[in-house]
């Protein structure tokens, strides 16, 4: 429907096809750029830039919320750099991070760490606060260990939460790569579409955005997927 | 011949709303209880009632290390408790179970540093005494509310524990559940002869199931009663008039009179 709307609306408009591309140019620029292999060279640029960058503040943002949510003092002293840094921009951290790591891969890795780091930390934190403390007297009771506690109780306790919370950054550094990509590289779809738009190509600017709106939607469904495992079935339904 | 003793516990909160006075420091604290004295003895079934409120939950809390008094001691085989352990499991009012595992990962957690044919055989074994056979695999979630505390009760008992410490066993039952769960609490304790300790506001549970009564006062709590029960289980509350006497008398005691 919506592209029946679009294909009518360009021919009846009287808009030159330069500036209001119609669906079927889109489509046969989309062909052209899969077939001679741009898009997919694109593509993937941008999807390793955010994997990596993903990746990172997962692997760093996780462990320190837990430790934010369950030791008061790291709490008192890391928590308002935390909430001071969190704000900002990651846009706002362009010139600095092109200062420090030059052009190429590294800043856009860095920017991208940065959208999702912070997000990540701040709902693991809360989502360890609100765990029940009957689950933590259960494991005092029956003697569990300091591992066992972060292992039986804690990682479990805070999955169904995280995983929400992934949803939504990853989400952001999708987003947030796009932007990157148009100042740092000379490569992925951010760059893409910035090129197209130096050539006047608004229908290669079109299939950018369609591509960038197609791989946003997968990555969602893939977190919406993961909360969907069972054992953590009980996060939906107990609250 | 007593292996827990409670030496003059008193137990004070500071109560957060009411505003801190001027010249005094004491205003704002809430006395919870207030010298309690008591004796249990090994594989005793003893029931604690009292009006809501009133300590019992935080005495239970003390007994299990969950919480220490303000003053005064618990000592277990004469050592004094400093903090939970496996010999004396508590049963939580509102489950208890680990919501992201399953029955059968909930109950091995007590015994799971047993070998694995042991273990294995313990917790299957246990699971069939509170029958629930073939609902190893079910996550908390999709069990009803008397299935949920058999489940606990499983993994409880599964441990082979001094003392089970429970926190209303039945609140949230419905009436069936009530007396089936209570049967069967009674039938455990024939049956393993560990101690239970159960905190109750049905004063015909206590009356039903203890080996001793203990009715504590309202806030600042004291023990205000406390009667062996040497009648052989199950009991019929109407065909002993001792009972019926004493269910009177707890009823008047508790503030209710009992006329209908």
């Amino acid at each position: 429907m919506v592209i029946l709307l679009w294909e009518l609306v360009t021919r009846y408009s009287g808009w030159s096809s330069q500036v209001f591309p119609s669906p079927s140019a889109v489509f046969s620029s989309m062909l052209e750029l899969i077939t001679n292999g741009e898009l997919l060279k694109h593509t993937v640029a941008s999807l390793f830039r955010v994997t990596a960058g993903f990746y990172l503040a997962v692997v760093l943002g996780i462990p320190l919320g837990i430790i934010l949510g369950r030791v008061k003092i790291a709490k008192l002293l890391f928590n308002p750099l935390v909430q001071f840094l969190r704000p900002i921009s990651p846009l706002a951290w362009i010139p600095l991070a092109m200062l420090w790591f030059g052009i190429g891969d590294v800043p856009a890795i860095f920017l991208i760490f940065l959208s999702s780091f912070f997000p990540l930390v701040v709902s693991t934190s809360v989502a360890v606060e609100s765990i029940k403390p009957t689950y933590f007297q259960v494991a005092s009771n029956f003697n569990f260990s300091r591992m066992e506690v972060l292992t039986k109780i804690i990682i479990p306790a805070i999955t169904p939460n995280v995983i929400i919370a992934l949803r939504l950054t990853i989400t952001i550094a999708w987003l947030v790569v796009v932007a990157a990509e148009m100042i740092a590289v000379q490569s992925g779809l951010g760059y893409m579409i910035l090129d197209s738009r130096n050539a006047l190509r608004m229908d290669y600017v079109m299939v950018g955005m369609i591509v960038i709106g197609i791989i946003g939607l997968l990555l969602d469904m893939v977190m919406q997927a993961l909360g969907n495992i069972e054992s953590t079935a009980w996060g939906r339904l107990a609250k | 011949m007593s292996y827990i003793k409670i030496e003059a516990i008193t137990k004070s909160y500071h109560d957060r709303r009411s505003a801190p006075r001027k010249n005094s420091d004491k205003s704002n604290e809430i006395r919870v209880l207030d010298n309690i004295n008591l004796e249990f003895k090994e594989g005793e079934m003893v029931c604690i009632l009292g009006p809501s409120g009133c300590g019992k939950s935080t005495l239970l809390r003390m007994i299990a290390g969950f919480d220490s008094p303000t003053s005064g001691q618990v000592t277990i085989h004469d050592k004094a408790v400093t903090g939970p352990s496996d010999n004396n499991i508590f049963v939580f009012q509102h489950s208890g179970l680990l919501p992201w595992m399953t029955v059968w990962d909930n109950v091995i957690l007590g015994v799971r540093h047993l070998p694995e044919e042991e273990k294995n055989e313990r917790a299957q074994e246990y699971i069939d005494i509170v029958d629930l056979s073939g609902f190893e695999h079910h996550y908390p979630h999709q069990l009803s509310g008397g299935m949920l505390r058999r489940a606990e009760l499983a993994r409880a008992v599964a441990v082979q524990p001094e003392m089970l410490i429970m926190d209303e066993p039945f609140s949230g039952l419905d009436f069936l559940t009530h007396m089936k769960i209570r049967e069967e609490l009674v039938n455990m304790h024939e049956f393993l002869g560990q101690s239970m300790l159960i905190v109750t506001h049905d004063i015909d549970d206590a009356l039903i199931m203890g080996d001793r009564i203990i009715v504590l006062s309202s806030r600042p709590s004291q023990v205000k009663l406390e009667r062996t029960l040497s009648f052989d289980r199950p009991r019929d509350l109407s065909k002993i008039p001792e009972l019926s006497e004493l269910r009177d008398e707890l009823y008047f005691m508790l503030g209710v009179s009992y006329a209908v």
